[in-house]
């Protein structure tokens, strides 16, 4: 069973589909890199599997006793976080709030599972700081924290290293990269760096006019990748 | 200061102060999403609502206006804030549309249709608008209405900090990993909604955005986790709400905008130290 396989989905808003007929599965271990022209619908096939927007079409199905709130997700930021008032500390934990229902109040294990990716995201300097004062790699360091403690499964990262240097690009990289192969965490990414993506993944979906979905090696040898790949991958 | 102490012994100062300390504690802890979330003119917005509502109200001879304020308000919070941002309109041209339209259409029901018993149109219109001193007129029914409302909001404020916290921070994130949004969002509109109808009472509808984003924006001119925020707006506007209300019972000013003077006062104290500290 696949942790994560959709059938047939059709994508889009108000009824106007941007993404026909689309069928894809990730298995547990698997590092898929979601590639394609801008307004391919990358981030609306991630908005909807993480069911934030309907399917027009098709359905998601989880596996592997994976629920579809435990799926760890790290957005593109958002105006209104540029300037908001939170420690670090306070950011990771909100990460826990999503298994808490009802419950008013953080339990110790919510609290040191945010302590232990803190620690994992080698944030604990910071932890007390302000996230608004910290640089965009730190930042996306702390939106990664408080990703994995929604998710021991399965990551969801639209775009994330947007705007950070080369340097912190290649750690960004480094990190997502040691999460899939020693953590044993799913990932599944949105890139416009198709060689980065290349280099890392080991599944690729192409998304767009021409559909692939297969391993890395699979994808250099296609029409799709081949086609894309002399395009110079986002650029075009 | 004999003065003072003469005052502080009246009953109606003594309910005066206890509303607006309730009422300013509320505003300034919601305060904080608000301006976060770039509603910062809701509260205006929606005190005009429930000023067209009043008039509503005064012109079918309504004996209660809560009756229909309250709900209309309520409504009127739902469509703006838990509609999203998926909307048509977006979220400041629509409260800017509403506010006006209901300011609108409140006075002119007042002119064609006067109350009967009441003569004098523009000073009622004043009233709603500044609150002047119908703080002090408090019955004691409508005192313990504040109270009671007031401690539901802060107790939903409590209980739900956490929740506030992760749907302001990040509402798609939120609702990826299972928090539910909408009810929260929902939640915090009706509160928003009552708050906004209780502070009518003190500073009146265009005084109210002045309670909600002035403690807020002070708090984070200093201030640098959300809990400290929160806490020190809190903290802000009691303060404020106390000194004005007492500064306007002895200097006989209007108590609405002695309250926002005050506020503006602590807004440039905490600008300065925030300036200081950043150097």
């Amino acid at each position: 069973m696949a942790l994560l396989s959709c059938q047939d989905l059709s994508l889009g808003y108000e009824g106007k589909a941007i993404l026909e007929n689309l069928s894809f599965t990730v298995d547990t271990g698997d590092y898929l890199c979601i590639v394609g022209e801008n307004g391919s619908g990358k981030t609306t096939l991630m908005k909807t599997i993480l069911g934030l927007i309907h399917p027009l079409k098709g359905k998601i199905v989880t596996g592997d006793g994976l629920l579809q709130q435990e799926i760890g997700y790290l957005p593109q930021q958002t105006l209104v976080q540029r300037d908001f008032p939170a420690s670090v500390y306070e950011i990771v934990l909100s990460g826990c709030q999503g298994r808490k229902g009802l419950r008013p109040f953080y339990s110790k294990a919510d609290k040191e599972l945010a302590w232990k990716n803190i620690r994992r995201m080698e944030l604990v300097p910071l932890a007390r700081r302000c996230y608004r004062e910290l640089s965009g790699g730190q930042q996306q360091r702390v939106l990664l924290a408080r990703a994995l403690c929604a998710t021991k499964k399965l990551l969801l990262l639209d775009e994330p290293v947007a705007g950070l240097d080369p340097k912190v690009t290649a750690e960004m990289y480094q990190l997502i990269s040691d999460l899939n192969r020693k953590d044993g965490i799913t990932v599944v990414m949105i890139s416009h760096d198709l060689e980065a993506a290349l280099r890392c993944a080991t599944h690729i979906l192409h998304i767009g006019a021409r559909v692939y979905c297969g391993t890395v090696e699979g994808y250099l040898q296609s029409e799709t990748g081949s086609h894309w790949m002399a395009k110079g991958g986002a650029e075009a | 200061m004999s003065q003072l102490q003469l005052y502080l012994q009246q009953p109606f100062v003594q309910r005066a102060l206890l509303v607006g300390v309730l009422v300013a504690l509320c505003a300034g802890l919601l305060g904080v999403t608000l301006v976060l979330r770039r509603f910062s003119f809701i509260g205006d917005g929606l005190s005009h609502v429930a000023f067209g509502a009043m008039a509503v109200a005064a012109v079918a001879g309504l004996t209660n206006d809560m009756l229909l304020v309250m709900p209309v308000t309520i409504l009127c919070a739902v469509l703006l804030l838990a509609a999203g941002t998926n909307t048509k309109i977006k979220g400041d041209a629509a409260v800017a549309m509403i506010s006006v339209g209901a300011l609108a259409v409140g006075y002119l029901l007042m002119n064609l249709f006067p109350p009967r018993g009441k003569g004098n149109i523009s000073g009622d219109v004043c009233t709603t608008l500044f609150g002047s001193t119908s703080i002090l007129t408090l019955t004691p029914l409508e005192v313990w209405l504040s109270v009671a409302l007031s401690v539901v909001v802060v107790l939903f404020f409590l209980l739900f900090y956490h929740k506030i916290f992760a749907v302001t921070f990040d509402e798609s994130f939120a609702a990826a990993t299972g928090v539910k949004t909408k009810l929260y969002n929902l939640l915090i509109a009706v509160i928003i909604a009552v708050v906004v109808v209780l502070a009518m009472k003190l500073v009146g509808s265009l005084l109210i955005s002045a309670l909600v984003v002035f403690p807020a924006l002070s708090a984070m001119r200093v201030f640098k986790s959300f809990r400290t925020v929160s806490i020190c707006a809190a903290c802000i506007s009691v303060l404020c709400a106390v000194a004005g209300i007492l500064v306007a019972a002895v200097a006989g000013t209007p108590v609405g905008s002695t309250i926002v003077v005050a506020d503006i006062a602590v807004f440039a104290i905490f600008s300065l130290i925030g300036f200081l500290r950043a150097r």
